[in-house]
């Protein structure tokens, strides 16, 4: 156990990537089987425990101490998991700091899976007492069923490619067709057997993705336009019996939007746009403000999806049944998708439209006129090419609406994270109300130079009025021009708008504080 | 019980020999029971402490007048008999005992019970009244083995050849501790210090404690400091002075460190939990060996020890003394 929660801890407390990446990696290669393989599904979310309930927990805890101490304890700590396995008092002959070694990770699975709820808290007592309190943290932590370490799927999936040196891509591949701990997958890794056949699974397909449009004009006789539309991009895959939804980042995210899933019964691989349709928009494509009330949920409520309903706008089709269409020419494919489109279910998928424009001005003018608060602008396709996975250079293009800009004032500053600890470097700022106060509108931590951060950083120092934490409260003399893909009401914000992507396009140094702009005129860019 | 001595906000007073401990406002006679600032102020007339306070005190206030009172001497003073104990806090600090009337009074200042290789260690000392701190009084402070931190410390550097770790540590005792420890541990490679605690890393070896080959970390290139261990204050972890650095390693070295979160708050990448207080188990079990009639409590989390002592039968008091404990010195 010591292993894994020593790597539990690593992941807490580092911030950059590559380095949880490589703390990831070099567990893999060196846990014991099959440890390492329910660490990776613990860390992949893949780890389907009955969950304990944490007033099981603190039953437990209330049997070993005196509560007054334990409630004095939770007070000052936080969180409950924390607070037990920081507290735990072991039996007199264990000393209280030493994970004893006689438990491993699978063992401690072992042992959750085949409890009942009743049996949990005595259970956990025992092999609380093997452990220090970095495996207590780990063991509640995964007893009540989330490890919270701040990485996603892909991540764990990432540093484990890493570790043996596999691509990422492969993993995915091969990942659905296989299940804890995760054998085949690692005597594949280490060359003790071939790849795992992920056929007759609902694998994901690495995306292909576009870069961004650099270039003044392109050849609409080469290229073909769709719109570009602000929701999440979503992978489907059907083998017939079973449907799963993939994320960007290919993550299954089948769960957390059942109505689709459960829509498509056919056998291929789908790429499209998921969107939610708003009230406001007559049924049409919702802002992705609406979508985001409906992201990162595990547990979907009906009212979540009455409220916010879902569907997929298509763009392409990968594979008609057993049949791989990547290879095909764009062309090709759109037609294939056009003919594919009858068999679907009409109120949750619907094509994504190609755009008639004679010429690139044409194009243009049509783009600089969308007005639909779900276009986030245009997709250009070379119409010869094939779905390849990543971003080839001259096969996709996006070229996103200009962005919105506003002049605001910085208010708050906090220092960031990694190399940025030591700057000032996410930035809070606001606009001026008809009261003459300033509000938040937004924070941005990103579109400056490093010369610029520099500047900014101190100007921070300089100009700090309050000190809360790690947050400083300037004085209210800087403007910011702030550049932003769109805006929206928002209930959770004082100011009432919310930015989407928010960032930094120049310091206006030259601005006067009071010059910058209003809420008011804000809310007038609301889409 | 002991009606001679009086707990106020501001240190505690001594009636029969006129004389403050620890005060926090100048006064004209003060016994100090360590170097770090919330006990020993400067402006005080005169001042009663180890030879090693005094020279802190001395470094940090200029020079004050005082008088040294080497450990187990006796000094009397007004009717009282005092004695300084080791407190196994940081080098110099005492446990003041007092005696007077038949009774005995030991206030600890700050302590803890276990080894340093910088301070002669904690002498429980039986008493009718034990004034202890309470820095780390709730049961989830319990301070792993020093010897198992200072490991995960070196396995970071040895993994990590062209990066550096960056140790927060106090500038008076931690740092120096952490250095001492790390050459018990056979890391004998310089050791970069902050130009904050040069000058107290001199005073300590002036008093024979011996830290290895230190060097100044100003002025230094980075390159030079790739593989190397830096001890710095708290305060300049994430300050501008760290960016100088090759790509460090964020470390804290302090009992705080036990909670996730307070770690994570001072973007601590690497928390080590190294305290100069006592942890629940050693306030408890001191508490239990000096058996004292009653408990006074100074500073901390004193709601729970005393708590504890109720629950044991043991009379105890908090008594709140303003300006105590600066969070950076756990």
């Amino acid at each position: 156990m010591r292993q894994f929660s020593q790597l539990l801890d690593g992941l807490v407390y580092t911030r950059s990537r590559n380095a949880k990446l490589n703390l990831i990696a070099a567990y893999m290669r060196d846990a014991p089987d099959p440890d390492r393989g329910w660490a990776l599904a613990a860390l992949t979310g893949n780890l389907d425990l009955k969950a304990v309930k944490s007033s099981a927990i603190g039953e437990m805890i209330h049997a070993r101490t005196d509560p007054v101490l334990y409630e004095m304890s939770r007070d000052y700590v936080g969180d409950l998991a924390e607070t037990v396995a920081l507290l735990w008092p072991k039996r007199e002959d264990q000393p209280a700091e030493l994970d004893d070694g006689s438990l491993s990770l699978s063992a401690v699975i072992d042992r959750l899976l085949g409890l009942s709820r009743a049996a949990a808290p005595d259970a956990l007592a025992q092999m609380m007492d093997h452990l220090d309190s970095s495996g207590r943290f780990a063991l509640l932590k995964l007893a009540t069923g989330g490890l919270r370490v701040g990485i996603s799927a892909r991540l764990a999936k990432t540093g484990f490619a890493q570790g043996f040196g596999l691509d990422v891509d492969d993993v995915e591949q091969v990942w659905h067709a296989l299940t804890p701990p995760y054998t085949a997958l690692f005597d594949w890794a280490e060359g003790r057997t071939g790849r795992p056949d992920p056929e007759g699974t609902p694998y994901f397909r690495p995306f292909m993705l576009a870069h961004p449009l650099e270039a003044d004009s392109v050849d609409l006789n080469d290229y073909a336009a769709e719109w570009k539309w602000d929701g999440i991009r979503i992978q489907i895959v059907g083998t017939g019996q079973e449907t799963r939804l993939y994320s960007r980042a290919g993550d299954d995210i089948s769960d957390s939007f059942p109505e689709i899933a459960d829509a498509f019964t056919g056998h291929g691989v789908l790429d499209g746009e998921l969107l939610v349709r708003g009230d406001f928009q007559g049924g049409e494509a919702a802002s992705f403000n609406a979508l985001q009330q409906r992201l990162g949920r595990k547990a979907v409520t009906a009212k979540m999806m009455a409220d916010y309903p879902a569907f997929v706008r298509l763009y392409d089709l990968l594979l008609d049944g057993d049949e791989d269409l990547r290879a095909l020419s764009w062309t090709d494919r759109r037609a294939r998708l056009e003919a594919y489109m009858p068999s679907l279910a009409s109120d949750r998928f619907d094509l994504s439209a190609v755009i008639d424009a004679p010429d690139f001005e044409a194009l243009a003018d049509i783009r600089a006129g969308a007005r639909d608060a779900a276009i986030e602008g245009v997709m250009l396709k070379r119409r010869d090419s094939p779905y390849v996975a990543g971003r080839k250079a001259a096969l996709w293009y996006k070229w996103k609406r200009d962005p919105l800009t506003a002049d605001c004032v910085m208010m708050y500053a906090q220092r960031g994270h990694g190399k940025r600890s030591s700057f000032y470097s996410d930035y809070t700022f606001g606009c001026w109300t008809a009261e003459g106060e300033l509000h938040p509108v937004g924070k941005a931590y990103s579109g400056f130079t490093d010369e610029e951060l520099k500047w900014l950083d101190r100007f921070v120092r300089q100009n700090t009025v309050k000190r809360f934490g790690p947050v400083r409260e300037v004085e209210k003399t800087l403007v910011l021009e702030v550049a932003f893909d769109s805006i929206h009401d928002s209930k959770r914000h004082k100011s009432g708008v919310a930015m989407r992507f928010p960032r930094i396009a120049r310091i206006r140094k030259d601005k006067p504080a009071a010059e910058a702009d209003t809420v008011e005129g804000l809310k007038k860019l609301i889409s | 019980m002991a009606h001679w001595i009086e707990p106020h906000p501001t240190g505690i007073y001594v009636r029969p020999a006129d004389a403050w401990i620890d005060p926090s406002l100048p006064q004209e006679r003060a016994l100090v029971t360590h170097g770090h600032a919330d006990h020993a102020r400067g402006g005080h007339g005169h001042v009663w402490a180890t030879r090693e306070t005094l020279a802190i005190m001395a470094l940090r206030y200029g020079t004050a007048s005082g008088t040294a009172v080497g450990y187990g001497e006796d000094v009397r003073m007004g009717g009282v008999t005092i004695r300084y104990v080791p407190a196994g806090h940081v080098l110099g600090s005492a446990q003041i005992v007092l005696e007077h009337a038949g009774e005995r009074v030991v206030v600890t200042g700050d302590y803890k019970r276990r080894p340093d290789p910088t301070c002669k260690p904690f002498e429980p000392v039986p008493c009718d009244i034990f004034v202890t701190e309470a820095t780390f009084g709730l049961p989830v402070f319990r301070h792993p083995d020093t010897g198992s931190e200072m490991d995960r410390l070196l396995a970071a550097l040895h993994a990590n050849p062209d990066r550096c770790v960056l140790v927060g540590a106090y500038a008076l005792g931690k740092a120096q501790r952490v250095i001492c420890e790390l050459r018990a541990r056979g890391h004998h490679d310089a050791i970069y210090v902050h130009g904050a605690m040069e000058r107290m890393c001199a005073l300590y070896q002036d008093f024979g404690v011996d830290m290895g080959e230190l060097r100044p970390a100003t002025g230094v290139a980075a390159k030079d400091m790739r593989g190397h261990i830096i001890v710095a204050p708290p305060s300049a972890l994430n300050d501008r002075w760290s960016r100088r650095l090759p790509d460090p390693i964020t470390a804290m070295a302090s009992g705080w460190m036990r909670v996730r979160q307070r770690a994570r708050q001072k973007n601590v990448e690497l928390p080590l939990v190294i305290s100069d207080h006592a942890d629940w188990d050693e306030l408890t079990d001191t508490i239990r060996q000096v058996a004292p009639t009653e408990t006074w409590i100074t500073h901390g989390r004193e709601e729970a020890l005393l708590h504890w002592c109720m629950t044991h039968q043991i009379r105890a008091r908090a008594l709140a003394l303003v300006g105590r404990e600066d969070e950076d010195a756990g």
